[in-house]
This record gives C-alpha cells, structure tokens and sequence, in this order.
C-alpha cells in the first residue's frame, strides 16, 4: 500500500476494484465501512455484488477480465471534463499525452460494451473520484490475477496520478495483500529477479554487494518463477525442488498440470506444520513449527514490520522453518551461526535498506512502516510524498486486451474465483476449525437465476463444472450475486478444487496466473 | 493548557479533553463500563460520575470537558456512595455466579465489588430469566449476566458496521439480542467476536475448547497469521497450549479482529501436526530422525547439484513463513546452492 | 515395586505408595482438600475418590495403597458423579461469596468446582451463620467457609505443645475451635500462620493482606526466609510492582513458622508496612519494631555504650 490503514477512515471517496475487502481483509472493510458511515462515497467495481457494492454509491458490476477498458475510460471521461489535477502532471509526472492519445480512444460507450457496466455509471465514478480531495483506490487479487495483471496495475496507477492523489493522506493506491506475509516476502528477496530489498540481481553492484555479504559467488542470472518452475520441471529441466510452507497442488492454477510437474521431479522436499496435498508427492517432509511457535516479524500490506513471538513451545519434533534451513546449510558446508530469529533479522536490516533502522527493540510495541532508513527515522506511512522512487511518475498508458481464454460454444461461461471469509487459502489452517467446516464446509458455485433456470438447477443441486482442463463436481448456490454468463467458486477446497479449472496463462512481467478469468461450461449432475 | 486540580494534586493538561482523559493522563484510575476509548461517550452507566466542586449534581467522567480551574474529587464519599448504590442496583439482578463465571477474574462488575467492598444487593432480587443463547459457533449470550452497558452493540453498528445485534424492549425487560429475537446464528453476525471483547462482564463470552480460567492463561502478543492485515493479537497460553486469543487494542486493527484470527486457532495444536520428519520408501512415508532427514536431503541436493548444475534446483519460500524465514530461504538458495531460482506465491 | 495402570497408562512404583502418588508421577491430577504431604493423612474429604477395577466401591486414591496389577481410572463417569455430589453438598451450606471472597483464584473448592462445573444452589441446604472472628490483627476466621478438611486442626497439632485446635460439636453443629471457644487472641494461638498456610478455603485468611489486591492481578514470588536455620517458605505478592502483602506459604520440615518471620519479613519486603504485634502479658499489643523483633535489649545497649 502507498498509504496506511488508518487513513481510509478519512478518505473522502474510496474506490474498490477487484477486492472483496469485507471477506478478504475483513478488519480493512471496516475501516470502508466506517469512512461510508461518516459520509464517504463508495465506488465498487468487481464482476460480483459482493457486500461492499451493497452499500457503494457506484457499482460497476464489470465483466471478468477488462479492467483496463473501465479504468482507461474513467481516464478518459476526466480528460474529457478537464478534471485532471494539471499541477500534479506538471510537476510530478511523464508522458502524459501518450497517456491522453490511449484514453481518447475509450469512450464510455466503448467501454459499455467491453464491460458492460453502463456508460453514465462509469462517468459517474469518475467524476466522484476525480473531485474528491481524498480519494483512495484498494485493490487485491481481482486486479492482479489476470494475463493482463500489469496491465491492470498501471492503470490503476495512471488514473491515481492523473488525479494527483498520490502521496497524499487518505489517498494512494493500495494493494491488500492476501497472505499474511506476502509482503515480506517480497521484501526479502523471495523473487527470482532480486535479492532482499528489491534489489535486482542482473545488476553488477547489486551482486557485489551481496557477494561481499554472504562470502560465496552469486548467479547473476535471474531464476525460475512458480509456474516456470513447473514447466520446467515437465521438461525435464528442473531436478529438484524445496518448498517451504506453500500448498501449489491446492492454490495453484491447473492442479494436473502441477501434480505432472511434482511428479517428474527427482527429488521434492516439502516443510510445513501439516501433511499437505503438496507434501504427498514429497521424498521429505519436514515438520515444522507454526506461527505461535517461533519468534520473527511478519511485514503487513501497509509495510509495518511487526513482531511474531513464541508462545509455546515446538509441537513434536518440529522446528522453526528458519532453523532446519540454517542446518541445511551448515551441512552443505555454508557456516552460519544464528542463534535467534533476531540475529537474521539484525543481518537482514543491514542489507535491506528499506529495514535498515528497524531493530526488534524498535518495534516491540508497535511494528514500523518501511522505508526506514535509519535509527532514528520513524517510519514511512504515505509513500511518494515528496517525489516517486525513480523521480518523477511514469504514465503507462495500456491498451485493452481480452483474458487468455473467452467464453464459446462449447465453454459457454466465465468462471471466476477468489475467498471467503471463512477460509484461507488452501484450509490448511481453517479446514481443522470445526465451527468454520459447520458454516462453510463444502466448495460451491454461483450461478445466477438465470443462467441456472436455462440449464434446468436449482439450489443446492450437484453440477459438473468443466474447463478445458478439468471438470469438478460442486453444489449449485443460485443467486444475483453474480451476472448471467459468469460463475464463481471459492478456491479452498481441496474437494471440488477450482483450481482443477483455472488457466494457466500468466502474465508476461509479473508471472501471475490468470486465476480470474476461464471459460468453463456447467451442466446438471 | 488548563490548571486542575485532582484528588486535591494540581495538574495541566490540554484543552479539549473529558474528566475521564484527563484522569487517564495523569494516572488516576475512574473505573467505566460502558465506556470504549473508540466509541462517543454515552454515559449510561453512571459507574464513572465524580464529584466537581461548584457543580449542583455528580458528573459523569466520560463526558464531561474539563475547564480551567475545575477541582475533582474521584474517590470522595459521596463519589464512592453513589458507585456503590449502581453496583447494588445491577447485582439486584444479576446472578451470583463468580464460583463458575468464565469472566471470573476478569470481570470489571466483580473488581468494582471487590473496590467498594459490595457482597451482595440490599434490593429485592429480581433475576433475570432468558435462554443463553449458545446458537453462534463461536460465543455465547447470556442475558442474565448482561448490565446493559451497551458496548457490544455499538461495537457491532459503529466499529464492525455490521449491525446483528441491537437492543430490544424497554424497561427491566431490555435486552440485547438480534432482529426478532432470532438467535445469532440467524442473523447477519460474522462471528468477528468484536462485541465479546468488550464485553465488561461474563454475557459474551467465547466457547471455550479446553476450560481455563481467565487467571491460568500467559497472553503472549503477536501477528496474527491469516491475512495481510496483520493484526496484532494475544494468544492465550495454558499448560503449553493456545487456548484462545484476544485483541490487542492498538495499531493497526484497534481492537478489531476477523473470525480466523479471533477463533481459528485450533491449528495450532491440532493432532494432526506433523510431528516428525517422514522419508519416502517404496512409496510410503517412513519416520525418520532429523540427520537422517538432513543426509539424505544433503545428499540428494549436493548429487544434483553436482549432476546438473545449481540451476537444476529451485526453491518456494512463503507468504506464510517470516521475513527471517524467507530471508535464510533465498540466502540458502542463492549463496549455499547457487541458483535465484526461489520464488513464493505471493500472485496466488 | 508395584505394576499397576491409571487410565490406561502403566507405572511401576515402589510398594507403600498411594493411588494418589502413583498418579502424581504420571502426571495425573486428582483433587484434593484434605490431604497435604507434610501431614499425616486423614481421608475425610472423599473428592480424591477414584474407580479401582473389582472394587466395590470407590476409594480414596490418598489413602489407598497400590497393589500390583491395580486397574485405576481417576476421571470415570462414577468418580465425576461422586466428586460432584460431594461438592454440591459442600456448597450447599457455603456462602456465595466468590465476588469479593479473598480467597478466589487459589481457592480449592472454587477450582473444583469449576473443574466439574458444580454451581451454588443445586442443593439447598442449612447455612450457619457464624459470626466473622476479625477481633485480633493477623488472623480473619470466618467459619461460615469452613468445609471441615481439619488441615488446620493438623498442622497447628504438628508443633510440640501447641495444639490449639480441636474438633468441637457434632453432626452439622461440627466447628474448629479453640480451647472453649474462645477467639484466636484468648487462646494459646502464636499467630505462626501455619493453619492460614494450610486453609483451602477462605476461612482463614491473612488478614494483613486482605482487601490489597485479587490473586489474579499480583505476581507472586516465593522466598525463603532466613531469620532463622529453618527456612520457612514465604510469598511477596507485588500489584503493578508494588509489594502489597507477604504471607507465609509452607512450615519448613519439622517446625513451625513463626510470627517473627511474617512480621519480620513485611518489613523485609514490603513498601508500606504495618505497625507490628506482640503478645506483651498475653495480651496482643502494637508494639516497635525493635521491640517486636527482640532487639530492644541489644538496641539499648548499643545506645548505651555510644554515650
Ligand atoms: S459476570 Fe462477573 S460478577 Fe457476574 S458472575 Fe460472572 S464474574 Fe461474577
Ligand atoms: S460477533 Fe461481530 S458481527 Fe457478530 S454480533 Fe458480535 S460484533 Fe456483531
Ligand atoms: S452483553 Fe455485555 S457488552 Fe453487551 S450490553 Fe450486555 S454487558 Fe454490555
Ligand atoms: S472460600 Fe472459595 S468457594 Fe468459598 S466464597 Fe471464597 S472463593 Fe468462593
């Protein structure tokens, strides 16, 4: 996030794209809530009427997969009413006429079409946004998780910036991340292209400086992604693997296509607190200690580095994922010699400049927002305040383009996913709460009224959900909460698993699957 | 800065705050129920009115300004009279039943009674009778228990803005309960717990797995490990298990939590954690001990390595480990095998 | 040594142990009232009753010998039934005190009833309505809370001579006394605490730590005392890292606690101490501190010699 939690309750206009924000971040979707009960306008745009577009004051209820039209021709209405904040593009940004060549072509009424969210609606919206002083946009998984992720991701910036409402309080562009650490990862060096801190790994001073760290030769070639891997894997190109804490057989798109891949392997070692549908395929599996078991810092979506601390001890035999790796590598002939998740946290700030000035004594009370650069900074809770990391703001107009797979003849429908409140990612954790199985304990597709009376189902009915690249049995939920030609899944459940469905076309920068958006048909089972 | 005086110390402090803040200030206590530094004050309960010279009547500490020159007396005998009075009134009707009460020890009703030394009510009893209702799969209400301070339901309208609960009749038969007396598993309550954590007394209480009292428990503070909120939490520690958790009322969730973070904890100590290393043989997964576990994956990475080059292996750290964790991951595969391929799924 | 199993887990213990100890090695908590280690036991409370395999009927697990092959089961459906009973009846002529009673927190009958989640009122029985003995400046009896474990009886006997409380009355009329009846002050009490120390319940209590602060808001610690070669047990409980109060825990092997040591020790520890007694002529008297240690002789003479 570019700005922090607490200011959305301020915020003036909050526009929400491709999050569910009450079931996702429940706790964020209060502080939505919150900001609409002291008089902010809501806009939603998201393929369901999630709860959200209930109360919003705008619902652009769009089409899986055309983001870009929606927001290019919101940009294009602001342009059009000379709504833009010209002192911020002066100032503070490029290339702004190529942006106002691009939006010219998305009118409304184009956009109508693409999206199907009504001309006027999409006018509205964005006269509500560009007016406002603190407009805010939050965004998760139903912006990213598409062929067209970056794509989607600029436009978002571009409208933020044509509007000026970037470093700013109750402002920014804010991503909700989904997993409790995302962040982090990231942050440490989790990518095939960086090292810690973001700091690409092609780039000579960058490997120096590592090299210096660590003491060994570093690749300066940047690895593998997730899917990469698994194609790779098929090729017969990737030998191993190590996986610590995921579950891809389950959150994974196209689940065959990832059992083919663990399979192929010569040698799979999967560490986590449970016997994962991962873990079945592993040659070793290691145990290892839960979130309550083990001191360290998790960094939330809005940056703040907070500590995790150890409240019993090891369940077992387990160890914390940090101490069988260190193991591993004294074995390997690596000596390293932490003690405590502190001395890798107070190595890890000295190569991570965004961490630099956080220390665990710093944050026992309350965790710090990086950037914090030094001892006594105190923490960043607006980003780009003064100006953007890389001077001034970079205008990426984009083009629409249509997801990877369109509905047809024979795959009639749309089939998106996401979360529900009462699960998390693959139920590892909330498959064991009873009282979480009693409300939600089976997997389930949308369908709307429509839709299901031409096919003949009802509520509750058993029916077969087929993509090209699999098919699944669920139960039938009718309801408007999706438009006719597009369904929904949930994508926990091991049972009836989406993503036996999903596509996985990825996006070209990012990598990201396109877990929103397949052409799926349905029938009665 | 306004001069006033405290119990007969003088104190600053700003402008603009209540008796109630100005006494949290400078650490005298003014015990509250139904008070929450989050909401408006309401002011029902009149359990915080102190004594301010010059003034006809007791004043309520929430919602009263302070002024310049004021002089406050929070523990005068006329201040304790009236505290006590309230108390006797609210254990008129309410049941004696600290011997069991899960909120036992934690109960702002039974701390003021221990405080003003009130055993009992000098007032006809009148109990309350209704069903608690056990319908939610997370909490309980009892009703009998409730003193109607309020806060559950405000709580859920202004701060969860999900509206289930709310109060029903009028008189000595009000209530808190849901649309039609329908039980909260019917109505629109997300199981969010936010209403339990106010709770003053034992009325919303959490259901318990393994039974402790409020006494037994460690709370040890932490991140919660469901979603990239990161709440901040307390997970309630006996006999080396977690039992429960509670909110931490701070930054950035201000005393908010969503149903996994606040109940679903059962993972942790679940039976079926992985408890030892396993190895596969013909297929089967065999138990094994840590260096057997360690030479074999040892070996295994250092042949392939050898046999193919470090590019040949990959590694998938997680969203779900720490930043220690994931930090060590990448370092492992970078500077120990060789290789950036390391990735997680973070798009996922 | 003796084989025998407790629910469903085998230990070989030596021969001589009780059910009770046996248990305890393997972890297994069993309730008790009235039994403590250092005295010798009694069985009169019946809560430790456990199911023993071919018995006829219950057991109770302080007072009963292992024999080899025993079966046990601590936790059966007949124990739980039984220890209910028992409890029931022992709140039936208790009063429902626990909101402001001084003793919630580490009371045993609270803790039990909470474990087998026995509630006040599911047997109305006669109450007393013994008047509350607060006369002298130690110790607070309030025999209306007495359930009749007789710890305190033992434990005062222990001491060579001393013997200060007995039995009295019959049937439901049964009490702890004094020699005729009479108040702590007026008989031969020492105010060593060794009875407070031994209390379950809160019957007897500190009377210098009442009304300082609830068990769950101090955090305790426990000394020794080193006044004397003995090394009795003593705790300092601390309130927002105040010292509140200090009170005896445990007489150490073979004598007694003594006032001098509680006295003693709250100067030792405490923030805010409280004007020590004595018996002067018998009679409790507040008294100095020098006086009430017994260094007024040494004191003098050391002024003395200064001149
Ligand atoms: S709610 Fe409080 S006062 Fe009432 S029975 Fe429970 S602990 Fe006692
Ligand atoms: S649990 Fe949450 S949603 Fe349900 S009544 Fe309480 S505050 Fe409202
Ligand atoms: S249930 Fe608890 S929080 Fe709600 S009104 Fe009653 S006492 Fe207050
Ligand atoms: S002695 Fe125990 S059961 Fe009796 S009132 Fe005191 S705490 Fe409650």
């Amino acid at each position: 996030m570019t700005n922090s939690i607490a200011e959305i309750e301020d915020a003036e206009v909050i526009f929400i794209i491709g999050s569910n924000t009450t079931e996702n971040h429940p706790v964020i979707g209060t502080f939505v809530k919150r900001a609409k009960n002291k008089g902010a306008k809501i806009i939603v745009a998201d393929p369901r009427e999630i709860e959200l577009a209930k109360l919003s004051d705008v619902f652009m209820q769009l089409k899986p997969g055309t983001n870009v039209a929606l927001l290019n021709a919101m940009m294009n209405v602001i342009i059009e009413e000379n709504l833009q904040d010209e002192e911020f593009i002066k100032e503070r940004c490029e290339n702004y006429d190529e942006l106002k060549e691009v939006v010219k072509d998305y009118t409304p009424e184009k956009a109508e079409v693409i999206t199907g969210v009504k001309a006027d609606l999409i006018r509205e919206a964005a006269r509500i946004y560009a007016k406002a002083d603190k407009a805010c946009i939050l965004y998760a998984m139903g912006v990213t998780q598409h062929a067209t992720g970056t794509e989607n991701v600029y436009s978002i910036a571009n409208l933020a910036m044509l509007c000026g409402k970037l470093g700013k309080e109750s402002c920014g562009v804010n991503p909700l991340r989904g997993q409790n650490n995302v962040q982090g990862a990231c942050d440490m060096g989790g990518l095939p292209d960086v090292f810690p801190g973001y700091q690409k790994v092609h780039i000579k001073e960058n490997v120096e400086k590592f090299e210096k760290a660590w003491g060994v030769k570093l690749s300066d070639k940047p690895g593998l992604t997730v899917s990469e891997m698994f194609h790779e894997a098929i090729k017969g190109k990737l030998k191993a693997l190590y996986i610590m804490g995921e579950n891809p057989v389950i959150s994974d798109p196209d689940t065959k296509h990832v059992i083919e891949a663990l399979e192929k392997l010569e040698f799979l070692v999967v560490q986590d607190i449970f016997l994962t549908e991962t873990a079945q395929y592993a040659d070793v599996v290691l145990p290892a200690a839960s979130f309550a078991e083990k001191d360290g810092t998790f960094t939330n979506t809005e940056r703040r580095v907070q500590r995790v601390r150890k409240a019993i001890n090891n369940v077992g035999q387990s160890k914390a994922d940090w101490e069988i790796i260190v193991d591993i590598m004294n074995r390997m002939g690596y000596k390293c010699s932490y003690k405590s998740a502190r001395d890798i946290f107070d190595e890890l700030a000295k190569v991570t400049p965004q961490y630099a000035g956080i220390d665990y004594d710093r944050i026992e009370n309350e965790g710090i927002q990086w950037p914090c650069p030094t001892k006594d900074h105190p923490g960043t809770k607006i980003l780009h305040k003064d100006k953007f990391a890389r001077g001034k703001g970079l205008f990426k107009p984009t083009k629409y383009r249509t997801s990877a797979e369109q509905p047809d003849d024979e795959y009639p429908f749309i089939l998106t996913t996401g979360r529900i409140l009462y699960h998390y990612h693959t139920m590892t954790m909330t498959g064991k709460n009873e009282g979480l199985m009693k409300i939600a304990g089976e997997s389930y597709v949308e369908i709307n009224p429509m839709d299901a009376k031409k096919y003949g189902i009802s509520d509750g009915d058993l029916v077969e959900v087929t993509s090209r690249r699999g098919s699944v049995r669920v139960k039938a939920k009718i309801t408007d909460v999706v438009n006719e030609g597009v369904v929904f899944m949930p994508f926990h459940y091991a049972d009836g698993s989406a993503n036996v469905l999903t596509n996985t076309a990825y996006d070209e920068v990012t990598k990201e699957p396109e877990l929103k958006v397949c052409a799926v048909r349905i029938k009665k089972a | 800065m306004l001069k006033i005086k405290i119990n007969g110390s003088e104190f600053e402090v700003k402008k603009g705050l209540t008796i109630l803040e100005a006494c949290k200030e400078v650490g005298v206590e003014v015990p509250t129920f139904c008070h929450d530094d989050r909401l408006k004050p309401s002011g029902t309960c009149r359990i915080c009115v102190v004594e301010v010279e010059g003034a006809r009547n007791l004043m309520a500490a929430c919602s009263t300004p302070v002024t310049d020159g004021m002089v406050i007396w929070t523990e005068s005998k006329k201040v304790v009279d009236a505290r006590k009075e309230i108390l006797n009134l609210i254990l008129a009707n309410h049941p004696l039943d600290c011997l069991t009460c899960e909120k036992s020890g934690e109960c702002k009703l039974q701390d003021l009674c221990y405080k003003y030394g009130i055993k009992g009510s000098t007032f006809k009893p009148n109990k309350k009778e209704y069903d608690v209702d056990e319908s939610n799969e997370f909490y309980y209400s009892d009703p009998n228990k409730c003193i109607l301070c309020g806060k559950c339901v405000r709580v859920c309208n202004e701060l969860q803005c999900t509206g289930a609960i709310g109060f029903a009749q009028r008189g000595i038969k009000t209530h808190v309960t849901t649309p039609f007396d329908k039980g909260i598993a019917n109505s629109t309550c997300v199981s969010c717990g936010n209403c339990v954590a106010v709770c003053p007394v034992g009325a919303l209480m959490p259901k318990k797995k393994m039974k402790y009292r409020t006494w037994e428990v460690k709370k040890v503070r932490t991140t919660c490990s469901y979603c990239g909120v990161g709440c901040q939490l307390y997970l309630l520690v006996k006999d080396d298990k977690v039992v429960g958790v509670e909110p931490y009322f701070g930054e950035p969730n201000r005393g908010l939590l969503c149903v996994k973070g606040r109940f679903a904890y059962n993972f942790i100590n679940h039976k079926d954690r992985l408890k030892t290393p396993l190895i596969k043989k013909n297929g089967k997964f065999e138990e094994a001990t840590w260096e057997e576990a360690y030479d074999y994956i040892v070996g295994r990475l250092t042949e392939i390595k050898e046999k193919y080059g470090p590019d040949s292996i990959a590694g998938l750290t997680s969203a779900r480990c720490t930043n220690e964790e994931n930090y060590i991951m990448q370092k492992f595969m970078r500077a120990v095998i060789g290789t950036n391929n390391i990735d997680h799924c973070a798009r996922l | 040594m003796i084989t025998l199993t407790i629910n469903g887990k085998k230990i070989r213990v030596a021969s001589g142990t009780t059910i009770l100890g046996a248990a305890q090695k393997l972890g297994i908590d069993i309730p008790t009232l009235c039994y403590d280690p250092m005295l010798e036991v009694y069985g009169g409370c019946r809560i430790c009753v456990v199911e023993v395999e071919g018995a006829k009927s219950l057991m109770a697990a302080c007072a009963t010998q292992v024999q080899e092959g025993m079966v046990v089961y601590t936790e059966s459906e007949k124990v739980i039934k039984a220890r209910k009973e028992i409890l029931a009846l022992l709140l039936a002529n208790h009063p429902n005190d626990c909101l402001t009673c001084e003793k919630a927190g580490v009371c045993k009958l609270q803790e039990y009833a909470y474990r087998y989640d026995v509630k006040f009122g599911q047997i109305d029985g006669e109450r007393h309505n013994y008047e509350l003995e607060d006369s002298n400046p130690y110790i607070v009896r309030d025999m209306n809370k007495c359930i009749l474990c007789g710890k305190c009886v033992r434990t005062c006997a222990q001491v060579e001579g001393r013997k200060v409380l007995t039995f009295a009355y019959r049937g439901f009329k049964t009490k702890v006394t004094t020699a005729f009846d009479k108040p702590y002050e007026d008989s031969d009490c020492a105010f060593c605490f060794r009875c407070v120390a031994v209390c379950p319940v809160g019957a007897l209590k500190d009377k210098r730590a009442s009304g300082k602060a609830r068990h769950w808001e101090v955090s305790k610690e426990e000394f020794t005392c080193t006044f004397c070669d003995y090394g009795c047990k003593f705790e300092v409980a601390r309130k927002h890292g105040k010292a509140v109060y200090v009170t005896p825990k445990a007489p150490s092997e073979g004598r007694p606690l003594c006032l001098k040591g509680k006295i003693g020790n709250e100067l030792k520890y405490l923030d805010d101490v409280e004007t020590p007694y004595i018996r002067v002529e018998g009679k409790l008297e507040p008294v100095s501190w020098a006086k009430a240690l017994g260094l007024e002789e040494i004191l003098y003479k050391i002024e003395t010699e200064k001149r």
